[in-house]
Formats: structure tokens, C-alpha cells, sequence
């Protein structure tokens, strides 16, 4: 049936990482942007104690995408028959409110992250078990995804990384960049990389496997941490291969794998989970920027006459109701995707629907709201015009806006990707 | 919860809708816009479609169904997918029928229902829209005044869907001019009544088919159990929400249908040895109109939610609204341009839902859920 109400458990979880975003994040996110490279370790370690006991989107889990989720499964902990699995929705609703926050605060909180998701939606139970487990425990970890190359964004097929096989080995060679969490899952914590490279660069797409390198691994150094236009909070870093040998079980995957085109496709299956969280994100960040306008424009005269005639409306209104109208269709798109997930269907196509839309939206509602603000926008004592910038990689990471039309394209038309290129 | 499936009933609805508009309508839709009418079958199997008769209660010989605006939305999403002229001509006796069951009193519900459950569609209507540049819903121009001997109406009204041959007419107006949506009250004018004027069939840049007339109410005395609600009244901005819902589902439902055609002609249209689907500044193009056909309907579908559930959606279905009637014209005018010269071209539909299209922006009051 039709609904649109959040169930309690959702909008206590709604209500909880609110409270963080306000109470924890909002406080330093002026800071975190100005030093950056520096970590926000009290906010970190405050992160950890909390999420790896109660992590983001709830205990009751079937699957997923999060560590503890996966770990809490491994141990027998499965969904509760009776409950709906809302397992997605609730991460959406939640990444939204964190990166209303700080987006790279968010992105900046010890977990398992995209490597994680990579782990849980194609690795062996024997994989989750040694990669996951670690995130329960311990000190703060990262887990990330190295697929970016200087040769190769969106054109995953393009990859130069190497992997060859030596006995009971993989060795990895080759240069990855642009990998978010990359140095605090590579290098300063005990987390991992899953790094995508090619076994046989004569096979194209069906060459490319991921390889899971444990944080530390002689021949994987982290060599640059970028400089960027927002989210300054999160470190993202430049990962050298030289010689790097993993076990043969760090394929990501059956031990198969290498022979099928399995491994690729299983890894591109966790953007279909991952992209609706980006979106959520997204969203935080352009409501933030709303919500801030607002704010500044109902302290005058100002109010929104909702009802009245379209050729009656002040230009300050069309912008205000066209921010909210579309911020909100790409909330709904969004949502529509987690719960496609949730319910066990195919989300590829909503998944990009969803992640197109709201990156478009967030970049175009928070530089209007720059705009609107006038000096008040552009000036670095309020975070408007941090917003804007934190925004633009919603854009862009997991899939640009293109990728993801080309995607929805694709999906619509009915065609392979020699027929649309 | 949060879900986004229709129920097994609204599956069903949609789909003897979907159908009745697939083979019955869109096939006459491009005849009747250039004739100018709706032949009277196709209206004839579009009322046994019981759309209406449904939610008239049982007392005045309907079925009694529970009233739904998603379901309302979903309906008029599939009529709208079919031609915008017929599905407006199919839903505009709801107009009147929808406000009484709603806010009648029990004389009204009596004198006017059980018109709507007897053979064929009974042709009654609503008068919202007012033929000015400045035309506001919460500042009506047409005024009502009481006196001695019941309510003086006075001004004019366009754009009343079936307004040639409707018996009767929901005209609002307003008892205050600076009261807002709450100082607006409706009032049922009969055809013949003195100080009623039905103007001339109006011509319009689109729905062609569809029968719409302008009012001039010069001193019409109506009695005063004529006013819907009698001393109770009506919500009017609640009517109007429920307006703004419809538009919105009958916005996606137009949209739909031009982005189904382009979608079809640029995979079969072929240019420089490949389809012109293949070409990405067409495929994008298809690919937003998907994108924006959900978006809308998804907000259209969270107001209707929020209205069975007896929320106040002023903002929200007004949004949904605002929102629809750009995407529909962006959409319909994208699918020309998909078509090329061919969308100019009244051998093809598409220029027709470019006019349907132009509309929504102006449209008020046209149809509820």
C-alpha cells in the first residue's frame, strides 16, 4: 500500500543522528574544513564507542552494507521474521541527517564504508568473517574502495592495476587515486582496501576482480592526500602498489572468481546500495542550506504564501519553493530506491535515478542559496558557502550525474552498452 | 512505513482504466481534438468505468467506496495517459458530486446524488476559474452576497469544463475579496437560473474536445439551501488541495504519454546509420523525462497520502502541482524536439500534448481526486 510515514524505529533513528549532527558535528565542522588533513579524533573515537555497538541504520539486519550488520548476521543474529526489513531506508534517513551535520564529518566516521560494502554484497562468509569482524571491536577503522586510476574514473574497464598470481599469492602493481578514507583505511588504522585490478587486461571488464589488502601490507603506500573543494573533513589519497603480495583468499569473492566475470559484476552490484546513501547525503547537505536561508529570511518579513496565484509570487519565493519541491522529489526518489533494496527487488535503475537527481539538485539548491544569502552566503563566517562546496561531490563520486543518466539511459531504452556507448 | 506499491485493488482500477484508455480512447483522441468533440461512446464506456458511482454512498445507489486520493491520483494518471479532453470531460460531474458527499447536507446529498448513479454521465460541473490575469484562488473575484432572500452572485467564470450542456454548476465565490481561500463558499446555480449567462463554447490552444464555456453571473439570486454545506459551508481550500492533487496525477499521466512516444520513436528512428536513441543528447533527454515523471509522481502520490490521512497539504499539493505543471510541458515540448519536424506535425499526437500540456500552469479546479 502507498505510505509515506516513517516507521518509529526509522524516525528514532531520525531523531538520535540528529541530535549527533547538531550537538557533535555543526560545533567543528567550521574547524575540520579550515585545518584540513587534520582528524577530528574526539568526534572519531565518540563515533566508534557509539556505532560499533549500534551501528547506523539499525541491528536488525538482513544483508546489507554495514560491518556490524554483517558481523551481527555471521553470529546468527538474523532479522526478526516479523519486522520489516527497513534496513536501507533507515541508513538513507539517517546519512541524511549526519551529512545535514557535516558531510565530511560523515564521511569522515570509522566504518566499514564502501570497502565494507564491497566485502558484504560479494565476499565469501569466510571474507566478512576476517574483514568484517574488526569493526566490532577495538580501536576506530576504516574500509575503503580503491577503483579510481589517473587513466580511469567512471571507465572501470579501463583499469591498469595489475594483479598476477605467484603460488599462494596475488601481487598487486599499479597507482589508485582519488580513494576516500583511503589513508585511514590503508594506513592509519587496522582496516582495509578493496582495490580493483585487472588479472588479464586482454579481457576487458571481464578481467577486473577486487582484491581485499588488509591496512599495512608491505608494497601498498599511501602517497598523496588531495586537496579539495569541500569535505575537507574526509582524507582522500593516492594508493602506490609496488609488488604488494596478498593471500590467494583475498580475492574478493569465490575462489572461482578469476575464471567469471562474477567478481565485477558483484562489486558494481554494491553502487545499487551505495548510490541511494550518496543521494541521502546529498540531501542533507542541500537541506542544510535550505533550512539556513529560511531561517535567515523568516527573521524579516518574509513568509511563503503557499496557495496563492503562481503570478503572484516574489522571485525570493519561486527560488525558496522550487528548492524545497525539488530537494524533496529527490528524497522521494531516494527513498524509493532503499526500499526497492530493502524488499529484496533490483534497484539498478532507481539507484541512479535517485543518485542523478540529487546530485544535480544539491549542486544547483545549494548555490542558489549562496546566492540568495548575498554577502552573507559567500562569506566563510557562515557554512553556507562550505555547503556548496561539500555538495558538489554528490556530483560527482560513485558514478558522476552522467554515468548515472547513462545508466538510467540505458536501462530505459533497452540498451547494452555497445548499442549506447 | 515508507511503500511505494499500489494495493492489489488499485492495481486492478489502473489496469480497466489503462486499458479503457489504450483501446478506447487514445486511438479517437487526435480525431476528436480537430473535430472538436468527444464522440459519445467513448464517454458512454468511460462512465461504465463506474469511476464516480463508486464513491457515492450506498443510500443514494453508489457503491460506497472508501474515498481515496491516492487512488484518485492513480486514475487520473491513466485517463490523462489516454487524452486530457476526455479524461477532464469523464471527471468534471465529480466536480460537483465529490464536494457534496463531502460537505452536503443531507437535502443536498439527496437532490444531487442519486443523479450521478442513474444511466449515463450526468452532466454537472464547477465553476473555479476566472477569466483574468490576476485570477487567484485565494482571492477570488467572483463575489457572494447575502440577503434578505438568499445569495446574490456576481461575476464570471471560464473555463467550466461541460459548461455547454451541464444541468448544474458548483460555482464558488467569495464572501470577503481580502478573506483568502476560507472566505470562498460554493453555490449550486442551475442552468436557467436568472442573472446566469453561459457563454459560448470557448476556443483554446488545447484540450479542443473538450466542452468548456464561460459564466457571467449578473445578480444571480440563488436560495440560500444553495450554498454547499448550507450554514456550515465547505472547505475550500481543502477542495482545491484535492483539485491540485488530480492535476498533478493528470500532469504525469500527459507526460507519460509523450515520453512513451519519443521513447519509442527514437528507437526506431534511424539517422547516420544508427538509431537516434543511440545518440546520448537524445538518450539523456529520455533519460530525464523518466527521472522527472517519477519525481513528480512520487510527490504527487505522498500529497494524496497525506490527504487520506486528514493532514492539511496546502503546501504540499500546491508544490506537487507547481512542480507537475513544468515538468509536463518541459516533457511534452522535449518529445517534439525528440520527433523533430515529425512533432510539429498533426499526424502525430505529440503536438497535441504540448498544448494539453501549456495548460496546467493556468489550470485550477478542472477535476479532484
Amino acid at each position: 500500500m502507498i505510505e509515506f510515514k516513517l516507521s518509529n524505529a526509522v524516525e528514532r533513528m531520525q531523531q538520535i543522528t540528529h541530535a549527533v549532527a547538531e550537538g557533535m558535528m555543526r560545533p567543528i565542522s567550521r574547524e575540520y574544513d579550515e585545518r584540513e588533513h587534520e582528524k577530528p579524533w574526539d568526534f572519531i573515537r565518540t563515533m566508534w564507542n557509539v556505532s560499533k555497538d549500534n551501528p547506523i541504520g539499525g541491528k536488525r539486519s538482513k544483508g546489507g552494507n554495514g560491518a556490524a550488520a554483517a558481523a551481527a548476521e555471521a553470529e546468527g543474529e538474523a532479522a526478526d521474521g516479523n519486522e520489516h526489513n527497513e534496513r536501507n531506508l533507515g541508513m538513507c534517513v539517517s546519512v541524511e541527517e549526519l551529512s545535514w551535520g557535516d558531510a565530511g564529518l560523515y564521511l569522515s566516521i570509522p566504518n566499514a564504508g564502501l570497502g565494507g560494502a564491497a566485502v558484504n554484497a560479494a565476499g565469501t562468509a569466510e571474507q566478512r568473517h576476517r574483514f568484517l569482524d574488526r569493526f566490532k571491536e577495538g580501536d576506530p577503522k576504516w574500509a575503503a574502495m580503491a577503483i579510481t586510476e589517473s587513466g580511469c574514473g567512471s571507465d572501470s574497464a579501463a583499469i591498469q592495476t595489475t594483479a598476477v598470481r605467484d603460488g599462494d599469492s596475488w601481487i598487486l602493481n599499479g597507482e589508485k587515486i582519488f580513494c576516500t578514507s583511503g589513508l585511514m583505511a590503508g594506513q592509519e588504522s587496522k582496516g582495509f582496501v578493496v582495490v580493483w585490478a585487472t588479472v588479464d587486461k586482454a579481457a576487458g571488464r571481464a578481467g577486473i576482480k577486487a582484491f581485499i589488502v588488509d591496512a599495512g601490507t608491505p608494497g601498498m603506500k599511501v602517497t598523496k592526500v588531495e586537496k579539495k573543494l569541500g569535505i575537507r573533513a574526509s582524507d582522500t589519497a593516492s594508493l602506490v602498489f609496488t609488488d604488494c603480495r596478498i593471500p590467494l583468499t583475498n580475492i574478493l569473492g569465490s575462489p572461482d572468481v578469476p575464471k567469471t566475470s562474477e567478481g565485477f559484476k558483484g562489486v558494481m552490484a554494491t553502487f545499487d546500495a551505495t548510490r541511494p546513501l550518496v543521494a541521502a547525503s546529498a540531501i542533507g547537505v542541500a537541506r542544510a542550506a535550505l533550512d539556513f536561508v529560511k531561517d535567515e529570511l523568516c527573521k524579516g518579513e518574509f513568509s511563503l504564501r503557499y496557495g496563492v496565484a503562481p503570478t503572484k509570487l516574489t522571485a525570493i519565493e519561486r527560488d525558496i519553493m522550487d528548492m524545497e519541491t525539488q530537494l524533496h522529489a529527490a528524497r522521494l526518489l531516494t527513498w524509493r530506491a532503499a526500499a526497492m533494496l530493502d524488499e529484496g527487488q533490483r534497484n539498478n535503475l532507481e539507484a541512479s535515478m535517485a543518485k542523478a537527481k540529487a546530485g544535480l539538485v544539491v549542486t544547483q539548491v545549494t548555490q542558489k542559496a549562496v546566492e540568495l544569502l548575498g554577502p552573507l552566503g559567500y562569506s566563510r563566517n557562515c557554512l553556507v558557502e562550505k555547503w556548496m562546496r561539500d555538495a558538489k561531490i554528490n556530483d560527482i563520486f560513485e558514478g558522476t550525474q552522467q554515468i548515472n543518466m547513462l545508466i538510467v539511459a540505458r536501462r530505459i531504452l533497452g540498451y547494452s552498452r555497445q548499442e549506447l556507448p | 512505513m515508507i511503500d511505494f506499491t499500489p494495493t492489489e485493488e488499485q492495481r486492478m482500477i489502473c489496469e480497466s482504466v489503462a486499458a479503457y484508455a489504450r483501446d478506447a480512447v487514445r486511438p479517437r483522441a487526435r480525431d476528436a481534438d480537430e473535430e472538436g468533440t468527444i464522440p459519445g461512446d467513448v464517454v458512454g464506456t468511460g462512465w461504465e468505468l463506474g469511476l464516480l458511482q463508486s464513491v457515492i454512498p450506498e443510500a443514494y445507489g453508489g457503491f460506497g467506496s472508501q474515498r481515496s486520493a491516492v487512488t484518485g491520483t492513480l486514475v487520473a494518471e491513466e485517463l490523462a495517459y489516454g487524452d486530457l479532453a476526455v479524461a477532464l470531460h469523464l471527471l468534471a460531474p465529480r466536480l460537483l458530486a465529490q464536494p457534496v458527499i463531502d460537505y452536503g447536507s443531507t437535502r443536498q446529498k439527496e437532490r444531487y446524488l442519486p443523479r450521478f448513479t442513474a444511466n449515463g454521465l450526468y452532466p454537472a460541473t464547477a465553476a473555479v476559474m476566472e477569466p483574468r490575469i490576476d485570477f487567484d484562488l485565494a482571492g477570488l473575484a467572483t463575489m457572494a452576497r447575502k440577503d434578505a432572500k438568499g445569495w446574490v452572485l456576481s461575476g464570471r467564470k471560464c473555463f467550466v469544463p461541460l459548461g455547454s450542456r451541464a444541468e448544474t454548476f458548483l460555482v464558488y465565490a467569495a464572501t470577503d475579496p481580502s478573506g483568502g481561500y476560507s472566505a470562498v463558499q460554493g453555490f449550486f446555480v442551475d442552468r436557467g437560473m436568472p442573472g446566469l449567462t453561459i457563454g459560448e463554447r470557448e476556443r483554446n490552444m488545447g484540450l479542443r474536445a473538450l466542452d468548456t464555456v464561460e459564466l457571467t453571473l449578473d445578480g444571480c439570486h440563488v436560495p440560500v439551501e444553495n450554498r454547499l454545506g448550507e450554514e456550515a459551508g465547505c472547505d475550500f481550500e481543502r477542495i482545491m488541495d484535492a483539485s491540485r492533487l488530480a492535476l498533478g496525477g493528470l500532469a504525469v499521466g500527459v507526460a507519460r504519454s509523450a515520453y512513451d512516444y519519443a521513447r519509442q520513436y527514437a528507437k526506431e528512428r534511424r539517422a547516420f546509420g544508427r538509431a537516434i536513441a543511440q545518440n546520448q543528447a537524445i538518450a539523456f533527454m529520455l533519460a530525464e523525462m523518466a527521472i522527472e515523471i517519477d519525481a513528480v509522481r512520487l510527490l504527487v502520490w505522498e500529497a494524496a497520502w497525506k490527504f487520506d490521512q486528514g493532514q492539511r497539504v496546502l503546501r504540499e499539493s500546491y508544490l506537487a502541482k507547481r512542480y507537475a505543471a513544468d515538468m509536463v510541458l518541459k516533457i511534452t515540448d522535449n518529445a517534439v524536439q525528440v520527433l523533430g519536424g515529425h512533432g510539429y506535425i498533426r499526424d502525430y499526437p505529440v503536438e497535441m500534448w504540448l498544448r494539453n500540456a501549456r495548460g496546467f500552469a493556468s489550470f485550477e479546479g478542472l477535476a479532484i481526486v
